[in-house]
């Protein structure tokens, strides 16, 4: 499986591990959206189980956005896993190649404040539109009162 | 287009003419506390006479940061957030985050927690289901099927608590097995209500399934080409009614699901009615397991041999030293576990629900994540009653079977 990845675009393939029979393939976030692509419709991973991002605060690159891909046809599911920095996070939306990333993208826009270029619908989800802050960062209190 | 009214009941607003047609449209807003919403959900709708142009779902308003809470509690408290999040499957939310957990840490479960798991989630979509089709039907307007739902519903609730002690929030499965020891005459109790059950379907199917004014409500509403649905990210009986036969019981077996005998019932026609036969059908398949689980349950233990995450016996707290300090160490701090990241999936009532765990080596969660089914099945709604009429879309949300805990976490 990563062989195949590899050979699609050598240059997206950053790291990877199989570790608790699951297999993590670290992407440049760049080719997110043709990795993406080539694993739909030549890999017959053909949905997007979810999306979603963890904050390795203070740590850079600062957001793992992460995406669980999933193939009926072979039972196989895959995470690819994309490091992009604190500083301006921003990353090519996958919505071109399943329209349901959508609200996944939206979400972790909202709580984490990552933007999805392209996006078409780029608001929040869960919080009101106008809340201020990310509550899912890592320096974002879990309880308190705004002043 | 505008705000329509402020967010309660049915309000609407008349938008602009189309300069061309001279054709007015309608602003309807649905929700969020409309009784066919089950919970908070807002409908936006674009309707032309009834016919509804454009849909726009607005969620969020049981957001109640449970992925943030995770990451404050330690491993075992946090069981109890994720029975808070899909309220009408409590033990299936259990027992993905347990089985995630236990994926990390590397532990064995013995035989008799495993198929007590099993067990107790069938009765839970059991239980999913019976609310499902009562409200359902409710909404379509049968009213006494709803009645029966619940008498059986009530049943379950009855066995939930014989176990646990709650009849809702359970949080019966730990990191490690289960939270308590069977209570005494559980068999009983369970043969009691599983003897009877199927005949409870029947009476359902009977009120229902050749009715005609169902029938005519549900045949060929909602339909939504199986592509789309794979898109946009639905599962579940959703799928299966498309004519998909995907279930993650039988395709990445958990809980020793693997050695349970069942079908996984589909149907072709992909409307309302269909996922109705389904989750029917459902219901009698999982009657199945659980007389399989109660039958064959082996003896042994209910809790894994690992002192550093199960809380020892009470008896060998007071007679041995090292039970007592696992034990003050468990409940003070918790326990660590190894770095890593896992997920694990789980065939929820509602479709495919993922707990995906990362560990930092601590005993508290770095961060986890739900892929909950009724936040990817929601975000159907628009493509599944655009175009069709403002009376099927109550039929057609209905049929997804969502629950606004779990989308909104």
């Amino acid at each position: 499986m990563a062989l195949a990845v590899e050979a699609f675009d050598a240059d997206a393939v950053t790291g990877g591990k199989f570790d608790r029979n699951e297999l993590t393939l670290e992407i440049a976030p760049a080719k997110i959206s043709s990795v993406c692509g080539f694993l739909k419709y030549d890999q017959k991973f053909v949905r997007l189980s979810t999306v979603t991002a963890v904050d390795r605060y203070p740590a850079e690159p600062r957001f793992e956005v992460v995406y669980h891909l999933h193939s009926i046809e072979r039972k196989e599911r895959i995470r690819l896993k994309c490091r992009i920095g604190g500083a301006n996070p921003e990353i090519e939306s996958v919505t071109s190649v399943w329209a349901g990333a959508n609200w996944y993208e939206r979400e972790v826009f909202d709580l984490f404040g990552v933007r999805f270029l392209n996006h078409p619908d780029p608001r929040r989800i869960m919080m009101p539109d106008d809340w201020e802050g990310h509550p899912l960062r890592k320096d974002y209190p879990i309880t308190g009162t705004r002043v | 287009m505008s705000e329509a009214g402020i967010p309660g009941q049915i309000t609407a607003t008349v938008e602009g003419e189309e300069p061309e047609t001279g054709v007015r449209r309608m602003v309807l807003n649905m929700g969020p506390q409309h009784p066919s919403t089950h919970g908070v959900l807002r409908l936006k709708m674009e309707l032309d006479g009834e016919t509804i142009l454009k849909c726009q779902p607005d969620i969020g308003y049981l957001h109640t940061g449970i992925e943030k809470e995770f990451e404050v509690k330690t491993y075992q408290q946090a069981v109890t957030l994720t029975d808070r999040c899909d309220y009408l499957a409590p033990l299936s939310n259990n027992l993905g985050y347990c089985l995630a957990v236990e994926k990390l840490l590397g532990l064995q479960i013995p035989p008799q927690a495993q198929w007590m798991r099993v067990m107790l989630t069938e009765l839970t979509r059991l239980n999913s289901h019976l609310v499902w089709l009562g409200t359902h039907a409710i909404d379509i307007g049968a009213m006494s099927v709803f009645l029966y739902c619940f008498r059986e519903r009530e049943d379950i609730l009855r066995i939930f608590e014989m176990f646990s002690g709650q009849r809702m929030m359970t949080s019966y499965f730990r990191i490690g097995g289960l939270a308590l020891e069977p209570p005494r005459g559980w068999q009983q109790r369970v043969k009691r209500f599983i003897d009877v059950f199927p005949s409870r379907v029947d009476e359902y199917e009977e009120l229902l399934t050749n009715n005609r004014i169902w029938i005519g409500r549900t045949r060929g509403v909602g339909i939504l080409p199986l592509e789309d649905m794979l898109d946009l990210g639905v599962t579940g009986p959703m799928l299966r009614a498309a004519g998909l036969k995907v279930d993650a019981r039988k395709d990445e077996p958990y809980t020793s699901y693997e050695k349970f005998d069942f079908e996984v019932p589909t149907r072709t026609e992909n409307d309302v009615y269909a996922r109705y036969q389904v989750r029917v059908e459902e219901m009698r398949q999982s009657a199945r397991i659980v007389r399989q689980a109660m039958d064959g349950m082996p003896a042994g233990p209910w809790k894994a041999d690992a002192p550093h995450v199960v809380l020892p016996d009470r008896e060998k707290m007071k007679t041995q030293m090292e039970a007592l300090i696992y034990h003050f160490k468990i409940v003070t701090e918790g326990f660590r576990v190894p770095e890593g990241e896992v997920f694990q999936v789980i065939e929820s009532p509602r479709g495919e629900l993922g707990y995906y765990v990362v560990s930092d080596g601590t005993t508290i969660p770095y961060r986890v994540h739900m892929r909950v089914p009724s936040f990817g099945n929601l975000q159907a709604v628009p493509a599944m009653v655009q175009g069709t009429l403002i009376a099927d879309v109550i039929a057609g949300i209905g049929s997804m079977d969502f629950v606004l805990g779990d989308t909104d976490r």
